[in-house]
């Protein structure tokens, strides 16, 4: 367990305890992991993390309304098949066109057959499944308790390696019963404060280290506030690379107020920002402005 | 071990052990986790087990992580899972100890010889600096000094009576002299953490004492319910009304590829037709389109259901985003449309705020009228009601002593295609004192509505497309 934390860690990716446990419990119970949390904790980073320390290539699937088979596991490259039968010649009986264009050649693999087909294992990366509808979800059932996918003219393809899947979620919907029941399941949230300082640290190590901490305590206040949408660990990130831009050496009212909406993407989210968190920040003295 | 030696006397208070040694503790807590309304399966348990065979047990956050991932599986869950967690391994351990008749001893000796002036700072500081691994020495010693004897038998009043006598608060006390942890207030997340080791090694002692576990305390079912305190949860009504809102906004595609009752398209097959030569090969059907009726909702702003009435003001509000047909309107003693507030308004606080200000629906007494609502509403918009309209009322039927009118809500719901009501206490309270709710449930689908879920039940309903 400690060397998937410490595996991450090396990839990059700064794993709270459960996260390193339950990524260690999906690589030895081969199940596939269900990831929920508010967007912008890093449940996409942790896929890329994940793959990155496994030395596994990434296969990603995203997820919007409307996403079918077709897109997500196979399709009939119909093309290729006409041109096949075009080509040829009439004395061709119909079962040997048959047999011919319904083999391997003529299918075009889609994301969740490319992880199934592949030589080497990956990790196989299912993003915002919430986006999908609920067909959808049944017809990944199969592919994530048995690791197969039965195309009616070809037969059942078997995975040929284990692949680590990851479902990710921001629980805008309830999943089924049945998709949840087939995954470990992980909830990310927030950091707190000491955690996410070692982030950003990490994403921005020449960012002095007092002003990340109170860049971080800035970050955690507002969260607090009842916002449309709170910032994440993403926009914590950007705001430290901003800030290091500016060349800003401390965060007072002024460089607040200017670089605020890098944390904050509402309009009527900046106003309670600037009117609860802006104003007990301290005001600008001239040693602290930004050299920009 | 041979269960249940007969010489044993303190079998009376403490339960067998569970057969099955460890499996069948696991099992156990299941069965605990399933009693508090967990869908746990058999698949779940078997993960649950497969998972222990690669974690230390010794260790207790790999443990516990390992079972939670396993069979856990959404945030109400996990939060179900902790407080269970708690409390049945809590329990097994004390049952386990005094089975073996393995006590701690009666806390520490000489109780009285305690400073207890440095005792209150020394646990100020650790709760200051969160030092929480000496937590639990503190809370015996804090019992040993302040809980002499044998306390007054209930737990959370002597855990309070240590608790002041510590002098721990959130708040500032500016006449305790500096340096003095205390003086800027203290952590309330690491006080209530104090309070739980105070609590457990209560419990521990009580156990220890009168030899026989303590009733289980089933968890509070409010601690799972809507939030609906005033101001400071506007916040969480929020985030359900948000989840509510995207929810709305999927509802009722899922039965866009479904091809039963499907009715053929007449235009578009005849269109189709062209291609073969006039001969309609291709049947072309009409789409099953997701449900969009025209509403009416009324929304009971009294006082008899403040808490509940912010939380319905923003369903109200999430509803007008999701809905182009949408009249809204509330009621105290009289009936005000709110349509246009709630359309012009973007912002929740203020449309509720100018709702307060404009609608003007209160008389003299403030309290609900239903009877005369019912009238006023009919007056109003009698007209406009059909069958493809549905008819929401949000309120606790409690009428006040006044005349319920079932008559003339019968009339309305007659003429509207569906009605529904969500009552915000549990159905357990219904028709006890002067709510009527039996005498509109006939006329109407009636919900409690009182947790998300049971809200979302009602989202369900209201959105599930009706083919005609």
């Amino acid at each position: 367990m400690e060397e998937v934390a410490d595996g991450l860690r090396a990839a990059g990716y700064l794993p709270g305890g459960t996260t390193a446990l339950v990524a260690y419990l999906a690589t030895k119970l081969d199940k596939p992991v269900l990831v929920e949390g508010p967007a912008g904790v890093g449940k996409t980073e942790l896929a890329k993390a994940l793959a990155r320390y496994l030395g596994r290539r990434l296969v990603r699937l995203q997820c919007y309304e409307g996403l079918d088979e077709a897109k997500a596991m196979y399709e009939w490259n119909y093309r290729k098949q006409l041109l096949r039968i075009q080509t040829e010649a009439d004395a061709t009986g119909w079962q040997d066109v048959q047999d011919d264009i319904f083999g391997e050649e003529f299918l075009l693999q889609r994301p969740l057959m490319t992880a199934i087909a592949s030589e080497t294992p990956v990790v196989l990366l299912i993003d915002e499944i919430d986006k999908t509808d609920q067909e959808f979800e049944a017809m990944l059932l199969e592919l994530l308790s048995d690791f197969q996918i039965s195309i009616p003219e070809l037969g059942l393809i078997e995975a040929r390696t284990q692949p680590v899947v990851l479902l990710t979620s921001n629980n805008t919907r309830e999943l089924t019963e049945a998709l949840k029941r087939r995954c470990l399941y992980l909830w990310l949230d927030y950091p707190d404060l000491a955690h996410e300082l070692e982030i950003v640290r990490l994403h921005s190590p020449e960012l002095d280290e007092a002003l990340a901490r109170k860049l971080v305590e800035v970050v955690h206040q507002v969260r607090e506030l009842d916002l449309k949408k709170p910032p994440s660990i993403a926009e914590s990130i950007d705001w430290a690379r901003a800030l290091l831009l500016l060349g800003a050496r401390d965060i007072d009212s002024a460089t607040f107020a200017e670089t605020m909406s890098v944390i904050v993407k509402h309009r009527t989210d900046l106003d309670t920002v600037a009117a609860r968190v802006g104003v007990l920040l301290a005001k600008p003295s001239d040693a602290s402005r930004p050299a920009a | 071990m041979p269960a249940g030696p007969p010489h044993n006397a303190l079998q009376v208070g403490i339960p067998e052990r569970e057969p099955g040694g460890f499996d069948g503790q696991l099992l156990a807590f299941a069965e605990d986790l399933r009693s508090e309304g967990m869908a746990l399966g058999t698949s779940e348990l078997l993960d649950a087990f497969a998972a222990l065979d690669h974690v230390s047990w010794t260790e207790r956050t790999p443990f516990k992580e390992a079972l939670a991932a396993t069979l856990a599986k959404s945030p109400e869950d996990r939060r179900v899972f902790e407080l269970v967690f708690e409390r049945f391994f809590f329990r097994a351990a004390e049952a386990e100890a005094a089975r073996k008749e393995i006590g701690e001893g009666p806390t520490i000796h000489g109780g009285d010889q305690i400073d207890l002036e440095a005792l209150r700072r020394q646990i100020a500081a650790a709760l200051r600096d969160g030092a929480d691994g000496a937590m639990r020495d503190l809370a015996r010693l804090a019992i040993a000094a302040f809980a002499r004897g044998e306390g007054s038998g209930v737990v959370g009043v002597d855990v309070q009576r240590i608790r002041r006598a510590l002098g721990l608060r959130t708040e500032p006390q500016p006449d305790l002299p500096d340096g003095d942890p205390r003086r800027d207030g203290l952590p309330r997340e690491q006080i209530r953490s104090f309070e739980a080791h105070l609590r457990r090694e209560l419990e521990r002692h009580a156990i220890e004492r009168t030899r026989s576990l303590p009733p289980k305390r089933p968890l509070n079912e409010l601690d799972r319910a809507l939030p609906t305190g005033p101001v400071q949860d506007l916040a969480a009504v929020h985030r359900v009304v948000a989840q509510l809102k995207r929810r709305l906004a999927t509802q009722g595609h899922e039965l866009r590829g479904l091809k039963r009752h499907a009715h053929v398209d007449v235009r578009r097959t005849m269109r189709a037709s062209l291609q073969t030569g006039g001969v309609p090969i291709d049947l072309k059907y009409r789409s099953i389109r997701p449900r969009r009726p025209e509403i009416f909702v009324l929304c009971d702003v009294s006082t008899s259901v403040t808490s509940a009435s912010t939380f319905f003001l923003s369903v109200l509000h999430a509803l007008h985003d999701s809905f182009r047909k949408l009249r809204s309107f509330v009621f105290i003693e009289r009936i005000s449309e709110v349509t246009e507030v709630l359309d012009r308004e973007r912002d929740f606080r203020a449309a509720s705020e100018a709702i307060g200000r404009d609608a003007g629906v209160a008389d003299i007494s403030g309290y609900t009228d239903y009877g005369r609502v019912w009238t006023e509403f009919l007056a109003l918009i009698e007209d406009e009601l059909h069958p493809r309209a549905t008819v929401i009322v949000l309120g606790d039927a409690r009428t006040n002593g006044r005349p319920p009118r079932d008559e003339v809500f019968a009339l309305i719901t007659a003429k509207a295609g569906r009605t529904f009501w969500l009552n915000p206490e549990p159905r357990l309270y219904w028709n006890y004192g002067d709510s009527v709710m039996a005498a509109y449930e006939r006329h109407c689908t009636a919900f409690e509505c009182w947790r998300t879920d049971q809200l979302e039940d009602f989202v369900k309903a209201l959105t599930q497309p009706v083919v005609r």
